[in-house]
This record gives C-alpha cells, structure tokens and sequence, in this order.
C-alpha cells in the first residue's frame, strides 16, 4: 500500500489544477458576447477547426515562430513541449501494451518504471530505447533553459524577461522535475534492470549504493515536483500553455476586440508565455524606458496594477507584435485598455458646426500634421493640378481632426464626435475618391470611417495611378532614396510597396535591413503621450544613424510626422514622396521653349 | 447709458489662502517639462480645434498657473488631442500629455466631490 502513496503528491496537482481550469475556461467562454459565442461554435464546426489543431500542434508544440527567428531558442521550447508531449503519449502507449488494454488508469504512464519491474512484455526494448532518448531530448531543452536564465547572450537574447515570486517557484520545480526523474528510473534501473542505453548507464554508475528506500525516496520526489509544478502552474507564466490552446480557437474564429475589454482580454492576458521576444524589438530600451513594454502591461493588467504612465508610455508602432510567438494583438489590447481608464473623461465637441460641403469629384484630406509641412500641401496642390480632376480641399482652411490621435488617446468616445462631423461633410461632396497625404488619417478613415462606396486612396497610390496612366511623367534622377516605412502605413495597414513603386521610378531605391516589418519607428509617434522630447530624439538618432550607414541622397517618407520628426537632424535630407515626385516632374520641352521666347520678346521691348 | 465697468475691473490679487494648487500640482507631478513654459503662444497659433472655435491652449497653461480649475473644466474639452502644439513647442513641452492630465485630474476632482 505505501508502495502506491507516491502516486498522492501528483494526483492532488493534477487534481487542483483541472478544477482551476475549468472554472476559468468556463468564465471566459462565458464573457464572450453572444455574437462570438455564435462565431466560437460556428468555427468548431468549419474547416477551421482543422487549421486551429494544425496551429496548436506548429505552435504549442513545435514552436514553430520561434524557429524562424532563434533556431536555438527554438530547439529549446520544442524540446520541452514537443518533448514532453511525446513522452506522456508513447509513456501511455507502453502502458496499453503492457497491460493489453486500452483503457489503463492515466498515472501508470508516469510512474510506470516503478510499478513495472518487468520486461517481457511486446516491444519492451523498443519502447524504452524511446523513453530514454526522449528523456535526454527533454534534458537537454532543461539543459538549456538553465543556461539562458544565467546566461542570455548565448541565445542571441539582450533582454529577458524579470520573474515574481509564483513564476520562480513553478520554474524551480519544472526544472527539477526532469532531472528527479531520470534520477529515480536509474534507480529502478540500477534494481529491476528495466532501463535502457540513458537510464542502464546512469544505475551502474549508483552501483550498489541503491536500495529500496532510495528508490522509493526519489520516486516521491519526482512526484512532489510534478504536484508543486501543478500547483504553481494557474498563478505562474506557464498557465500559457493550455491557454494558448482555447486562444488559437477563439481567434480563428474571428473574435476581435472591439474597443471595450471583455474575456478575451483574459484570454491574451494568460496566453502571454513572457518570453520577451517583444523586450528585445521595442525601441523604447534605447531611450531608457524599460517598464512599458507588452510583455510588463500583460503582467500588470493580469496582477490589476497597471498605471497610466506605463500603459500610454508606448509609440504603438506594432513592432511587437510582428514577432509575439503567440500571436497576441498587444495593440489593440493596449488602446482598448486606454479606453477603460479613460472613459470618464471624454469630450463632446458641441462647437462643431455642419459646414457645408463642396461637391466635387475627390476630395482631398490633408490633415493636422500635413499641415505642419506646407511642403507636402503645396506638392500636392501641384499634382491636382496636373491630373486636372475637380478636387475640393476639405481642410484648407478648417475641419476638424481625422480623430486617431484621440483614439491613440483612449478617447474613444470623443473621436467618434469628430468621425460624425467629418463623415457628414464627406458624403455630403458626393465625391467618389478620398485621397490623403497622412497614414495616421488614412489609417482611421480606412477602419473607422463608413463612407459608402466612396474609396479612401493613400497619396502614394493615387501618384503610382497618375504615373501608371501618363498623366506624371517624372525623369529618373538616379539619386539614392532610402524609403522609411511609417509605421501606421507599414505595420498597421500593410501598405510596403506602393511607396516603393513611386519611388523606384524617380530614382534608385536602396534596400536597407531595417525595412517594411522590422522598420523603425521615427520616434514622432502620436501613440505615446507621455515620452519626452530628449527621449524621442534618442529614438530618431538611432534610426537616422542606421539609414546614414547606406549613403543616402535622400531619406524619403510618406508620413508628414515622420518627415518632421527627420527633419530636425541636420545630416540628412528628408522628403516626402509627393515632394520627390514633383521635384522630378519633366516638363513638357514646348512650354521652356515658349517661356524662352516671351523672354526674348519682354528683352526685345525693353530694348526698344 | 454706456458701459463704463471696465474702468473699475475687478480685484485681480491672487489670494494665496484660497489658491488652488491641485490640478497644478497633479501636472507637474507626471510632465514637469511643464515647468519651462514660456506662454509665447505658438500652440495657439497652430491649434487645429483654435481654428474652429474659440479655444486657447496658451491660456490653458496660465490658467493652470493660476489654478482657475473651472475655467479649465469647461475649457479643456475642446482640445482634438491631434499634436501640432507639442510639435511646435519651442521649449520642447509634451503639451498633449499636460492636457490629458488636467482632463485626468478634473474628473477625478469630480467623483471626489460626488463622495464626500
């Protein structure tokens, strides 16, 4: 009987932990909405459920991200997971041929060296060549794990992540588990001979100093750090584990958050394995803030400590998230989280008036920071010109904000006063086209904004039409232009080659490492609204000082902040494409001539 | 008859008794950059939602200074967030951040007051 008391350590873990599990997936299943309980059942039932189990077994098990981007970072959690995953499932195998049953209680698999002293049963050799070199593949994923705690600049890694007290406990004792059981089947080994090559080796190195009660002892052992990983396991980091699961369901199911927090925020929340992936692409670290990152604002949202300067003291440039393992959309889950903490404080904008609106064909939207550089504006103006369409200038000389800075605010609630006002004048112009110069507006009139069938065109893509069609015709100045992704064009919108079309066109593009996902962020970003101006102006150094490694004529942008931003440093020559564009225009030869000759003709005049 | 009030304005002494520091002080807790404002009105000059109406950034900072906390409350809601005042400020103020937090500190001066 007390042969069978070393079964009790892990079976109250196992025991607390489904109890805890089921309570929480059923709270978060509950606190969906009625439409994304709907969309949750609908995607069990489609073609997705197969995608989800597909992404479970290439992410939760192979980790499969993290190989493309740390093959030994990879190599570790696949050891651990993969690993471990193999070793439950062959383990309950091997019990179901011992036994010649299918239906074999589950904890025989795990203490099965202990109560099987026996090998004469199918396949025995087979199966425990296997167990053991799984053991020694997830040894050496432990192995590693150690290494990097301690030493993290071997894996490639500049940050990692700091640990509280229940993630150390549940580390510690994950740790332990691995090495106590290879320790207690030597043992067995050592007494009944049921090892193989790892475990057979390790029992003739104990030699006779094996007994029963040592046996007995590390066998307890092994189970009392599987139970304490148990237990520690809801309230530590690791509880991403099964979350991640119900997580991939949810969100290839479609469910999104839509401004206001419900249980899918918990559901990220948990699923966030804090392996700070994202510490190492926010730019942040450089200027000094190291409290902000995605990985701190998942914590504290989870411990309910999260404070305004932490969570608004962010750029939002989404880099993040180009790299999250997991797949967790930080930004929306930070926007929605300043919506919370400001809801108390939003603005009614009664003073808006209902001007009326001009009718016209396109509309052109310049926006507050297009402003700011009257360069652009004027470039602009030029363009229309050329393409002889009959364009009003909505915000020539009043109009309200597009409204994204609010939302990058939190202000949700009070954006959504100047969308109405906005939206009001554009459909009252019965414009077909809306063209805008600025990603942060094209940004919110592209997501936000319901304008019918008019079409929202970025200025980029509008210049490639023009080129495209014959309208432009530019001269290819063979100058060097290194093109900086703006990060509410790139990341958010996934607009990368449009710009770089127009550009190609008027002189030669260098491609630069830091380009499209991994661009850098000027720094300028609206989205953060507590970081000081000496701290954005680490953040562009560091970005114009890689760009001048490449020689460039020009740095060109399709952001006005981002070109007002660059313009500050003195060693480079920011422009904005329309700018370059119409810098390049050839004009027609007739009209030199013509100017030419009514020169003449004044000279002539005067001569007279 | 006319108008001849303003020959006789008002009492403009700041009572240094009744001066209301919190909001003042809330700011220059969190954006002491703050500190350093000139009042030369650039914001103002370039201030999107001071193009619509009538609406005066420059005069928010004095009004904080001042600690007029319900001038501010009726003032601050104006402001479109959209950052061409940070932008241009020659003292390098991150004008937005100051804005939020006056709204911030003003709401919260009003759930105090609810619960007494």
């Amino acid at each position: 009987m007390i042969e069978k008391s070393i079964i009790i350590p892990f079976l109250i873990g196992l025991i607390y932990l489904s109890i805890i599990f089921i309570y929480r997936f059923t709270k978060w299943i509950r606190g969906l909405s009625k439409l994304d309980k709907l969309r949750l059942m609908q995607s069990l039932k489609s073609r997705r459920f197969m995608l989800s189990l597909k992404e479970i077994f290439m992410e939760g098990l192979l980790h499969h991200k993290i190989f493309l981007k740390n093959p030994i970072l990879g190599y570790m959690h696949m050891s651990l997971a993969f690993g471990w995953f193999l070793l439950i499932l062959i383990g309950h195998i091997e019990v179901m041929c011992a036994k010649n049953s299918i239906f074999v209680p589950f904890h025989l698999a795990i203490f099965f060296r202990y109560f099987e002293t026996t090998k004469n049963f199918a396949f025995s050799g087979v199966f425990s060549f296997l167990m053991d070199f799984l053991l020694l593949f997830v040894l050496s994923g432990v192995c590693m794990a150690m290494l990097k705690r301690f030493k993290k600049q071997m894996f490639g890694m500049k940050r990692t992540t700091r640990l509280k007290t229940g993630d150390r406990i549940a580390l510690i004792s994950l740790w332990l588990i691995f090495p106590l059981r290879l320790a207690a089947e030597s043992m067995s080994a050592n007494l009944h001979g049921n090892g193989s090559f790892l475990t057979s080796t390790f029992g003739n190195f104990i030699g006779n100093s094996g007994s029963e009660t040592a046996n007995f002892i590390f066998w307890m052992l092994y189970s009392f750090s599987l139970g304490f990983f148990f237990i520690a396991l809801p309230n530590s980091r690791y509880m991403h584990i099964f979350t991640e699961m119900l997580f991939i369901f949810v969100r290839n199911a479609g469910i999104k958050l839509k401004k206001h927090n419900n249980t899918f925020t918990d559901i990220q929340v948990y699923s966030c394995s804090r392996c700070g992936l994202c510490l190492d692409n926010c730019q942040l670290a450089t200027a000094g803030i190291n409290n902000t990152q995605s990985v701190y604002i998942l914590k504290n949202i989870r411990n309910k400590n999260l404070t305004d300067e932490q969570l608004f003291n962010c750029l939002l440039c989404g880099k993040c998230e180009v790299d999250c393992p997991v797949g967790i959309n930080t930004i929306d889950l930070r926007i929605t989280q300043r919506i919370e903490s400001t809801l108390q404080y939003n603005s009614s904008y009664s003073y808006l008036e209902d001007i009326p609106a001009q009718k016209a064909d396109v509309v052109y939207f310049a926006g507050c920071m297009t402003h700011l550089t009257p360069g652009i504006i004027s470039s602009m103006k030029k363009i229309f010109q050329m393409s002889g369409e009959n364009v009003w200038f909505m915000d020539e000389e009043k109009a309200p904000c597009c409204g994204r800075p609010l939302m990058q605010a939190g202000q949700y609630e009070a954006a959504s006063k100047l969308i109405f006002n906005n939206t009001k004048k554009l459909l009252g112009s019965n414009a077909k086209k809306l063209i805008v110069s600025c990603p942060i507006c094209y940004k919110v009139f592209k997501e936000d904004y319901e304008l019918g069938k008019m079409e929202i065109v970025f200025h980029a893509e509008y210049i490639l039409q023009l080129i495209k069609d014959n309208v432009i015709k530019v001269n290819n100045s063979n100058e060097r232009i290194i093109y900086h992704d703006p990060c509410e064009l790139g990341r958010t919108m996934n607009m990368y080659d449009e710009p770089r079309s127009v550009l190609q066109e008027t002189g030669k593009l260098i491609p630069v490492k830091n380009e499209k996902q991994t661009a850098w962020c000027c720094g300028g970003s609206l989205g953060n609204l507590k970081i000081s101006q000496e701290e954005r102006t680490i953040l562009r150094n560091q970005a114009v000082e890689d760009y001048l490694q490449y020689k460039p004529d020009i740095l060109a942008t399709a952001c006005p902040m981002c070109k007002k931003t660059f313009a500050r440093h003195r060693e480079i020559k920011v422009l904005d494409i329309s700018e370059i564009i119409t810098n390049s225009i050839s004009k027609p030869t007739e009209e030199k001539i013509t100017k030419q000759k009514t020169k003449n003709k004044i000279h002539e005049n005067e001569f007279v | 008859m006319n108008d001849f009030s303003y020959l006789k304005p008002a009492s403009r002494q700041i009572d240094f008794d009744k001066f209301d520091d919190r909001l003042l002080l809330y700011v220059l807790k969190y954006e002491l950059s703050f500190a350093t404002c000139i009042s030369c009105g650039g914001c103002t000059a370039t201030c999107s939602a001071g193009n619509l109406t009538n609406f005066n950034v420059r005069k928010i900072g004095l009004w904080l200074r001042r600690g007029e906390t319900e001038k501010l409350s009726e003032e601050i809601g104006k402001c479109m967030f959209c950052g061409k005042c940070t932008l241009i400020c020659p003292r390098d103020i991150n004008i937005r951040n100051v804005i939020l937090l006056i709204k911030k500190r003003i709401s919260m001066l009003k759930t105090e007051k609810e619960m007494p």
